[in-house]
């Protein structure tokens, strides 16, 4: 067991104490928005592992969610001619299977695309599951524009916290199984070289659908447990800019780092909504004047904070934090050895 | 029997026939090169051999068996493993993680410190061991060329098909090398099959040789009678 291993192991206790005691410091409100968090986490945590790790992109991880809240809703209510009216905690790994074998299905054309092509064909499902929903033929199921309104009441923020890290937390080590071994190298494989990655063995339809698949797993279950403190879902609960928003969060996290996708969590909860009034207030701070109420400033102000994090983070915030420690590290650990020549890329 | 054999393989890109009608025989243990001046067809020959290129007309058979019914990413499974002209290495992965993916097809779920011990096992024996933690990108052209060398052998292949494996290594080095490919068939007990500019490596190293032009076989025998062949001289004089 290596060095890096036990403080890997030590780093991942220290968070689930950390985690675990958290509540009893805050209110319930911010209980429940890092409830959200976690929710916001799975879904990264998937991502990541179909756009971190196998390198296909997706703008369509909204819609994977949404097929998770719809699951849930229409398992949950007494809605339509279905009521089955399971308990919801039950049904939130059938919601994730569901994703899940959505997500498998939507690989194999996706097999065909590659980059921007790819990016838009999952946009496309992003657009499509709202008026999918709302459509008048599945209204039976989805309930239509009127949605469907869940049995529970409205959770109080500390049982929603507990509720979603106690998902998370297994989903986080499951995703990390998955990464170190030898199906994540083969998804590695898949994104750094395809031709080499099938010459080795690989098959290149099995892996990308199965990412698609366990991503969209993971999408699906953080789609139902979204559904469960919004109390009732719509064809909007799952908006397009959901997708464009996942997508953010993993990239500001760090593509390919797992740990990174709470930091992308965290920003999407917070930077989203409240980073506007903190830029705002800095900028107010040093005598620039802004007027907040005209439309479209909290979109720019939050474009703004967005650059800024990618300018700085090239490799995400989990990067920067990693380069900072290897800074730190090396200059403890190691003297200053002389600069080896920088190996030329290509001799011939 | 042959191990490898192609049987009048012909391939077109639009107008470019790359490979025209071409049939050649590879023994099993053999080491044999394939030379040809540039845009002959040679690599081309690999690409449909691995089957990442579908031929458009002929036959190709590996050890008896069709390899027109087989998938790509069994090919390796099969025992014929390659390296690439102009490395297809993944980059960002340790150089480690590079050659456990070449233990793939050989190697099921929970096989993984088997791997390993096999991943190391061969880097050491291409004298790569101590850049096992290090990311392929980044190092010498030369260097990226043996990790693909290490990723081919860990599929413990019966052929290894070489394209240009002296590209980027100085006069030293390929000396290095011509040991190296004949140690590599005894130890490995694999057949080689090589593509190569550099004349006195094939030559030397080679049982037979195989010439391309401009897509077509125009000749093949043991070096010394390559060498003396005037449809060979020719093609090299007038490219
Ligand atoms: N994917 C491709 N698409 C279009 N044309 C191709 C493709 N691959 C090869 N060709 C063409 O087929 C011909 C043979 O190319 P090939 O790469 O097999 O030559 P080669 O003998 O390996 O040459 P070199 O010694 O320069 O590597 C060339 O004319 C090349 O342009
Ligand atoms: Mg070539």
């Amino acid at each position: 067991m290596s060095v890096g291993f036990a403080v890997r192991a030590g780093a991942f206790v220290l968070a689930v104490g950390a985690i675990a005691l958290l509540p009893r410091f805050i209110s319930d409100f911010r209980a429940l928005q890092l409830g959200t968090v976690a929710i916001f986490f799975i879904a990264l945590l998937g991502l990541n592992i179909l756009t971190g790790h196998a390198g296909q992109i997706s703008l369509g991880h909204g819609a994977f969610m949404g097929i998770g809240g719809y699951t849930t809703a229409v398992l949950t209510s007494d809605f339509g001619g279905l009521s089955w009216e399971m308990n919801d905690l039950a049904t939130v790994p059938i919601a994730g299977l569901v994703a899940g074998v959505v997500g498998f299905l939507f690989g194999f054309p996706a097999l065909r695309l590659a980059g921007v092509y790819l990016a838009l064909a999952t946009f496309a499902l992003a657009v499509a599951l709202p008026s999918l929903a709302r459509s008048q033929k599945l209204a039976g199921i989805t309930g239509g524009s009127e949605g469907i309104i869940l049995p529970r009441l409205p959770p109080t923020g500390d049982w929603l916290y507990y509720v979603c890290w106690s998902f998370a937390l297994p989903m986080f080590v499951l995703a990390w199984l998955i990464v170190r071994g030898r199906l994540g190298r083969a998804f590695r494989a898949v994104r750094e070289s395809e031709i080499a990655a099938v010459s080795s063995g690989i098959s290149l339809p099995l892996y990308k659908t199965v990412a698609f698949g366990i991503s969209a797993f993971y999408a699906g279950v953080a789609g139902a447990l979204l559904a469960i403190p919004t109390t009732a879902i719509f064809p909007d609960t799952y908006p397009v800019a959901l997708s464009i928003i996942l997508l953010t969060g993993v990239v500001v996290g760090g593509l390919g780092s797992l740990a990174g996708m709470a930091i992308g969590a965290l920003f999407i909860q917070f930077i989203q909504t409240d980073g506007p009034q903190w830029l705002q207030a800095v900028l107010d701070r040093v005598g620039v004047d802004i007027n907040e109420t005209a439309p479209g400033v909290p979109s720019v102000l939050y474009g703004l904070l967005l650059l800024a994090v990618l300018l700085t983070a090239r490799s995400g915030v989990a990067g920067l934090l990693a380069r900072g420690v290897s800074v730190l590290t090396n200059r403890i650990y190691h003297r200053p050895i002389k600069r080896q020549a920088t190996p030329s890329r290509r001799e011939a | 029997m042959a191990l490898l054999e192609l049987d009048s393989v012909t391939r077109r890109f639009g107008g470019v026939v790359a490979l025209d009608s071409v049939s050649l025989a590879i023994g099993e243990g053999e080491i044999a090169g394939l030379i040809g001046p540039n845009g002959a067809g040679k690599t081309t020959a690999f690409n449909v051999v691995t089957r990442l290129y579908a031929p458009d007309g002929g036959r190709l058979s590996f050890a008896g068996r069709d390899l027109l019914r087989v998938k790509p990413h069994r090919i390796v499974g099969l025992g014929i493993a390659r390296t690439f002209q102009n490395v297809e290495l993944f980059r960002r992965m340790t150089v480690l993680d590079n050659v456990l993916v070449g233990a793939h097809s050989r190697t099921g779920f929970g096989g993984e410190k088997e791997a390993r011990a096999e991943a190391l096992e061969t880097l050491s024996y291409l004298d790569l061991a101590h850049l096992a933690r290090r990311p392929a990108t980044g190092l010498p052209f030369g260097t990226l060329k043996r990790v693909e060398l290490a990723r081919a052998l860990v599929s413990r292949p019966r052929l290894l098909l070489l394209d240009e494996p002296a590209g980027g290594l100085n006069h030293e080095e390929v000396e290095e090398l011509k040991g190296l490919i004949r140690r590599i068939r005894q130890d490995f007990s694999v057949t080689v099959f090589l593509v190569e500019h550099h004349m006195a490596l094939v030559m030397s190293v080679s049982d037979r040789v195989h010439v391309l032009n401009f897509g077509r076989k125009i000749a093949e025998g043991t070096p010394a009678e390559v060498r003396e062949n005037p449809a060979v001289v020719e093609a090299y004089l007038g490219a």
